[in-house]
This record gives structure tokens, sequence and C-alpha cells, in this order.
């Protein structure tokens, strides 16, 4: 522990050892491959979900090639063009951003913030991780098997994604994504009993629910609303699996294909919707809320100014939470429902706006006023705002059926989610890496490296998504392989597409400095020792940095005080870390 | 999606009871604890595994309800009719029972420290947990001889998959429960193996409620349900 005079260490009943025993690694494979270290898992997960990340990044440049040049790459066929699409979103989503957050910055975060030792169930952990791996390799293996990885989108619709028509939708394609799915679906149920059980039992002495740093707020409320959630994908790629093997008809109804009539009849392909959508709304809100939590702790520690509204927030990330379980049919507009639902979801929808604005306006609040270091982390997290905002607002377009009906399927709607649920959370956990890299390795990611990188991911992204704003009130569907000569379509369009691919390849070669910068840091980057941000939250005050396993060394840390304390006035520094005691009492007894 | 909004209604009150206790209005700004302050923990006293077990079976209750919620749905349709119940689900109802009074019984003795008494429950509870497994198969064995095959009709394809999905959850169990009673049956003292018990009974009289549910699912009796939660929804 620092910063308690010793003199007062007798007083403190030591801290003993968490009643979780903790394993201890007895090799190399044990201690890096097969850990039960949260810390070693956390790695494990983000260089995976960065691994798998990266093919997607590189599908979406395949895709601008194609739209901005169209024809000229010619192994880009329509079929390709599809099953591009369809990896390009499910390994963004699940693959990616859920895995990155939960499985990565969850592990990292979630024992050191709250003081504990580790995870309450570590072997249960390890599988989560290699369950997941075995996930992202049955999803990779897509690309290899006859016939391609599925282009069915990655919402998955039936009845065309198993229909001989969709790439990939006889073949292994899509039976490879659906084992894929619920491979990820169990695996991160393992992890996410240990994040949810982890917050609840394993918190050091004095720290309560409110005097978590939102970080943990955040991931704890998505863990909760995965585990929840994730069910109803399961259930709907199973019972996909079903109607695609063994020939029963949940999803599929009556249909000709080719001349011929299936097997299958009286299917819903509506039901499917409703299972996909009950998991997949909630998932905006999974990668959000975790993003919320880190950009708020970002916030607070670079504008040397306590969070505004902790209370405030914390409620609003749990009301989030709840009214995400309600809105799911907000992807259903054109479906065909009963109008009334339609108006029931667009309100709850529309709700929803409240205590994100609350956010808002708290982070903006933070902001006034405070002691605004323009370091990397904090640029990513102005970042973030300015994006979330802009991305928010079209949502409330969306949000209306009567706005959404002429709206959807167009490239409005593809950069509306880029904005929100893809630029957004990247910002945040770019920021994120940046902050936490000293505390992983010890050293300091380059400074000039994250500026250029920062700079043209901002920038450019908006130079990417804007225009496709324009590009869908024009009327330029999604999803189409290819727009030709046509009213939503005339030769400006084209330009503007000509261009955002060109910013699309300049962005993505930003990318490549930042994972240069990762690996060059790793030996060259300035030594960051133990604070370099000088923050409160407990995972800055190990005895030794990178934290050894185990964590805390002898004694675990002690919890005397929220995880805002900065520019406390009268205070010697401009931060308090949280296991530092108020010494009124003690230089009282002192002085008497 | 009623089943499973009611079902999030549930898990909604747990949360809002759980949250109601955690002093969410307190100001933790104001509140420093002074040197000398020995902090306690602010956890609770039941046991983590058990905490660990009760969100699992959380989870494993969301999927069936969305299971449940997918096949009313899916009842709609017109070409949906009835999958009759064998008289052996009813044996197979009554040995999940028994297993789980057994567990029960197992549970108690584990705290009064009377080692043989646990150690033959164990096993009666782990013997008629595989006599369940094995009736299910004959119930399956039994309908496709009688032609009620998986993909005929949606209510077969509904019925084979989730009492397929309940059975695989069941083989889980016995994989913990056989290693419990393993462990018993080696001689650990009861205060060793008292956590597993529990847990154990805890998982085994869950599984039997979702049991329960799906034979009423099954049987037709859940159909005033059904017509109800339809009448809300229209």
């Amino acid at each position: 522990m620092v910063n308690i005079p010793s003199s007062i260490d007798d007083t403190v009943p030591a801290a003993e050892v968490e009643d979780v025993e903790l394993y201890h690694p007895h090799s190399w494979w044990t201690t890096y491959v097969f850990s039960q270290d949260a810390k070693v898992i956390a790695i494990q997960y983000s260089l995976t979900a960065i691994s798998i990340g990266l093919v997607a990044l590189v599908l979406s440049w395949l895709m601008r090639l194609q739209l901005g040049f169209p024809g000229y790459f010619t192994f880009i066929d329509a079929d390709r063009y599809y099953q591009f699409i369809t990896m390009h979103g499910m390994i963004m989503v699940i693959y990616l951003l859920t895995a990155l957050f939960l499985g990565g910055f969850g592990n990292y975060l979630i024992p050191l913030m709250l003081g504990a030792r580790d995870m309450v169930f570590p072997y249960a952990n390890m599988l989560s991780y290699w369950l997941y791996l075995l996930a992202v390799l049955v999803l990779a293996a897509g690309f290899f098997v006859p016939g391609g990885p599925t282009g069915a989108g990655w919402t998955l619709y039936p009845p065309q994604a198993i229909l001989s028509g969709t790439p990939g939708g006889q073949s292994g394609g899509i039976i490879l994504m659906l084992v894929s799915l619920i491979l990820f679906i169990i695996g991160f149920t393992m992890g996410g009993l240990n994040y949810v059980v982890t917050v609840l039992q394993g918190r050091a002495r004095g720290m309560t629910l409110m005097r978590m740093p939102l970080t943990i707020w955040g991931i704890f409320t998505a863990t909760v609303m995965a585990l929840l959630a994730f069910p109803a994908l399961f259930v709907a790629s199973v019972m996909m699996l079903f109607d695609l093997v063994l020939g029963t008809s949940f999803f599929m109804p009556a249909i000709v294909e080719m001349g011929t009539q299936l097997q299958h009849g009286g299917g819903s392909p509506i039901l499917f919707q409703h299972l996909f959508w009950f998991f997949g709304h909630p998932e905006v809100y999974i990668v959000a809320l975790p993003a919320f939590g880190i950009v708020s702790d970002l916030i607070s520690t670079h504008a040397r100014k306590n969070i505004f509204g902790y209370r405030m927030m914390v409620w609003a990330i749990v009301i989030i939470g709840a009214l995400s379980f309600i809105v799911w049919a907000h992807h259903m507009y054109v479906s065909g429902m009963n109008p009334n639902f339609g108006f029931f979801f667009a309100t709850t929808t529309l709700i929803i706006a409240v205590p994100t604005a609350i956010k808002v306006y708290n982070w903006v609040l933070t902001l006034w006023r405070g002691d605004i270091h323009l370091t990397i982390p904090m640029l990513f997290a102005l970042g973030f705002i300015v994006t979330f905002v802009n991305g928010g607002l079209t949502g409330l377009f969306l949000g209306n059926v009567v706005v959404d009906v002429p709206l959807s399927d167009t490239m409005f709607v593809v950069a509306h989610f880029h904005m929100v649920m893809g630029v957004a959370p990247i910002m945040v956990i770019f920021g994120a890496i940046y902050h936490w890299y000293p505390k992983i390795t010890g050293r300091m990611l380059d400074e000039i490296m994250g500026r250029i990188h920062f700079w043209v991911t901002f920038l450019g992204a908006y130079l990417i998504f804007f225009p496709m704003h324009y590009l869908g009130l024009l009327g330029a569907p999604r999803r189409y392989y290819e727009l030709g000569e046509s009213a939503v379509n005339p030769p400006s369009a084209h330009d503007l597409n000509v261009f955002i691919t060109l910013m699309a390849l300049t962005v993505g070669a930003a990318q490549m400095l930042f994972l240069f910068n990762l690996v060059w840091s790793l030996r060259h980057g300035k030594e960051a020792g133990g604070n370099p941000w000088r923050a409160t939250t407990l995972e800055w005050q190990t005895p030794t940095t990178p934290p050894p396993h185990g964590n805390w060394g002898k004694e675990l840390p002690v919890v005397y005080r929220w995880a805002y304390d900065y520019s406390v006035p009268g205070a010697p520094q401009d931060f308090i870390p949280q296991n530092q005691p108020n010494p009124d009492r003690l230089s009282m007894e002192n002085a008497s | 999606m009623s089943a499973m909004l009611i079902f999030l209604a549930g898990i909604a009150v747990v949360i809002t009871w759980w949250m109601a206790q955690q002093r969410l209005t307190s100001k933790p700004w104001l509140e420093v604890g002074n040197a000398g302050d020995a902090p306690r923990y602010d956890r609770s006293p039941i046991a983590t595994a058990k905490i660990g077990l009760g969100v699992f079976l959380a989870v494993v209750g969301a999927l069936f309800t969305l299971f449940i919620s997918a096949y009313f749905m899916r009842m709609g349709v017109e070409d949906w009719w009835a999958i009759p119940i064998p008289g052996l689900l009813w044996v197979n109802t009554g040995v999940l029972m028994v297993s789980s009074i057994a567990l029960q019984r197992a549970k108690t003795e584990a705290h009064k420290n009377q080692t043989g008494v646990m150690k033959i429950a164990l096993l009666a509870g782990l013997v008629t947990g595989v006599v369940f497994l094995v009736g299910q198969v004959f119930a399956w064995r039994e309908l496709t001889r009688a032609g009620y095959v998986l993909a005929d009709n949606p209510a077969n394809s509904f019925f084979y998959l989730i009492t397929g999905m309940h059975g695989l959850h069941i083989l889980g169990g016995l994989v913990a429960l056989s290693r419990t009673t393993l462990k018993a049956w080696e001689g650990a003292r009861p205060d060793r193996v008292r956590l597993s018990v529990e847990l154990c009974a805890m998982y085994w009289h869950f599984m039997l409620l979702v049991w329960l549910i799906l034979f009423a699912l099954f049987a037709g009796w859940a159909n005033d349900f059904v017509d109800i939660c339809r009448q809300l929804l229209t």
C-alpha cells in the first residue's frame, strides 16, 4: 500500500489474503498460455480481438474499393462483396467490440480497480478465453471452406441466410458462422459470470458500490445485460442450425427455390427477427456502456476534476441498461408489424435519449473549467463525445417510425450506426489503450505517433461517414454491390464514393501506425513509472508496474474514498488516491 | 416475446430489490474514511460460488424462457398440431422429483455432518438423474417409432429441441454431481463437500422446476396462459 503512514498500519487489521485460493502457475505454459491470471487472459483476449478486427478492417477496404471503383477490381464479385459485408459486420460487433470491452478491459480492470487479487473463478475465466479463440478460429475457417463464408448480412435473416442463392447459404459458411456464435456465447457466459460475481464479491475493504469507478459500473451493467441478451442469439442460432441441417421449419416458410418446392413450411422469419433484435439492440449498449464508463474516467483524470454528477451517471447507466431491453423492435419498423407496436417502440427508443443526454451533459460539465490536459487519451475522449452526439442525433431521426421508413435500408443507416456504435466506441478503445498501456507494459506509447494516429483517425472518420448521410438522403441503398447509372447515383454521388474510399484507406493506414506504435513502444517507449497520469483509482497504486500475478503483493489495498478526488482544495497534490485515508484524525492525534 | 418480458420483469424485481439495499443514494464524495478506520468488506455473506451459480441459473432461465417464447410465437401458425405426451414422461418426471428430493436430503445430512446417509443420498440422486436421462431417450424413441419425427411438425421440432436442451443441462449437472459424489465416497469430511452438495441440490431443484414448466407446456396446460398473453398483445 502506498501513501499510508506506517504508524497507522498496526491499527488497520492486516487485509488478509482473499479466501479465493490463488492458482499458482508452475511452468511457462501455465504462466503465459494456459494462464488463469485475469491480466494475462485480458491480453490474450485483446490481441485475439485486435487480430480478427484487422481482418474486418481489410474487408472494409475491399468493400470500399468496390463502391469507389465499381468493376475495377475483378476479384470482388457480388458474392464476395456480400461475404465481406457479413464478416465485417459480425466480426466488428461481436468478436472485436464485445470481446475487447468485456473480455479485454473487463478482465484487466475489474480485479485491479476493485482491489482484488484475481477474478473469483479463474479456471472458468481461462476456459472463456479458449472458447473465444476457438469461436474466432471457426469463424475464420469460413474463408477457407468451399463456397466461402456466409454472405447473408450480419443479421443473418432467414430464409435467405440458408438458401442456395446466398453465398455460403447451403455450404459450410453459414454452419461455421452459427457454430462460432454458439461457441462465443458459451465462452462469454463463463467470462461474464466472473465479471459480475467479482464485482459483487471481490471488492477490497471499503470499496462500496458507490465508490467504484464508472468504468466498472459500465462493464458490470453491460455484462449483466449481455448475460441476459446473448441467450436470444444462442436460441436463434440453434434453431437456424436445425432448420438448415435437420430440415425443421422454425423460421423457414413454404418456399420455392430454383423451381423446386423445399421441404420447409409454415416457419416464421419474423420470429427470427424478434430473437435476433432482442439480442441485437442490447448489444448496442453492451458495447456503449463500457465505453461510457471508461470515457468518464478518462475525462475526469485528464481534466483533473471530479466527475460531475457521479450518482446520476451510475443511475443513467443502470436505466439505459434496463430500457435497452424494451426497444428491440425499432429495428423492425419495416417488417410489417402492428403500427401500435411501432408507436410503443418509438416511444421507448426516444426515452433512452434522456439518460444518455444526462451523461453527455455531465461529461461536458466535468470538462467545464477543468484543468484540461490534451493528452492522447483526452483527445480520444473528446473525439468520442462529439462523435457520440452526432451519431445519437441521427438516432433520433431513425427512432421515429415515419422518418425511418424512407431512410430504412439506405446509406443513412450505415452512417448512423457506424458513428454511434463503430467510431464512437473505437475512439474510447484507443483512448483506453493509450491510457492503460503504461500500466500493462510499464512504458508510455509514443506521443508523436499517437497524435498523428488520433488526428487522422478522428478527422478521417468524419470524412468517411458524414458524406454517407448525404448519400442516404439521396436514396442510395445500402448492401448494394453496384449502383450503376441511376437516379440515386448521380455522377456527383459517384465522386463522393471515390472520396470516401480514399479516406477509408487513409484511416486504415493510420491504424498500421498505431499497431507499429504498440510494438515499438514495448522496447523504446518512455519509462512510465507506477502512476504516470497521477490518477486516483486503485490500478495505479499497485506496488509494482506491471502488476504481478496476485496484483497487490502481501496486503490488499483498503479503500477510503471515491475514485474522483482530483484538485481537492487544500490537498498537497491535485489527486488523492482511493486508498489514502483522511489524515485529519491522525494529525490531530499527533498534535495532542 | 411476452414470456421473456415476464421473465425479465422478474429479474428486474430481483435487481431492484438488491440495488435498494446498496445505498445508491449515498454521496460518496462526502464520505472519506479516516486514517485508522477499518472499513469492512462490502459483500454478501452468501458463499461466492452460490452467487455464481445463482447468476448462471438466471442465464439458463433466460435461455429456456426464450425457447418458450419462440414456442408460443411459432404456435400461432396454422400448421401446428400438438405432440402426444408419452406416458413414460410421467415416470421420468417422478424420477427427477425423487432425484431432487434425494439431493435435498443429502444437503440436510451434510449440514448435520451425517456422512453415511449423505453418501447414500448423493448416490441415489446421481442414479435417478441418470435414469431420468435414459428415460428421456426412451421417450424420444417411443415418439419417433410412432411417427412423430423431428422435422414433420413444428411442435415435434420444439419438443425434441427443448427436451434435448434440458437433457444437456442435466448431463452437465451429472458431471458436477458425480464429482461431488466421488469426493464424498472417497471419504472427504462433510464440511469439505457441504458447499458442493448444496450447489448440486440448488441446480437440481432449478432443473426440476424448468422441467415441470416444460412438461406443462408440452401437455398443453399452458394454453390458457398463452391465450391470455396473446390477447394482451393484440
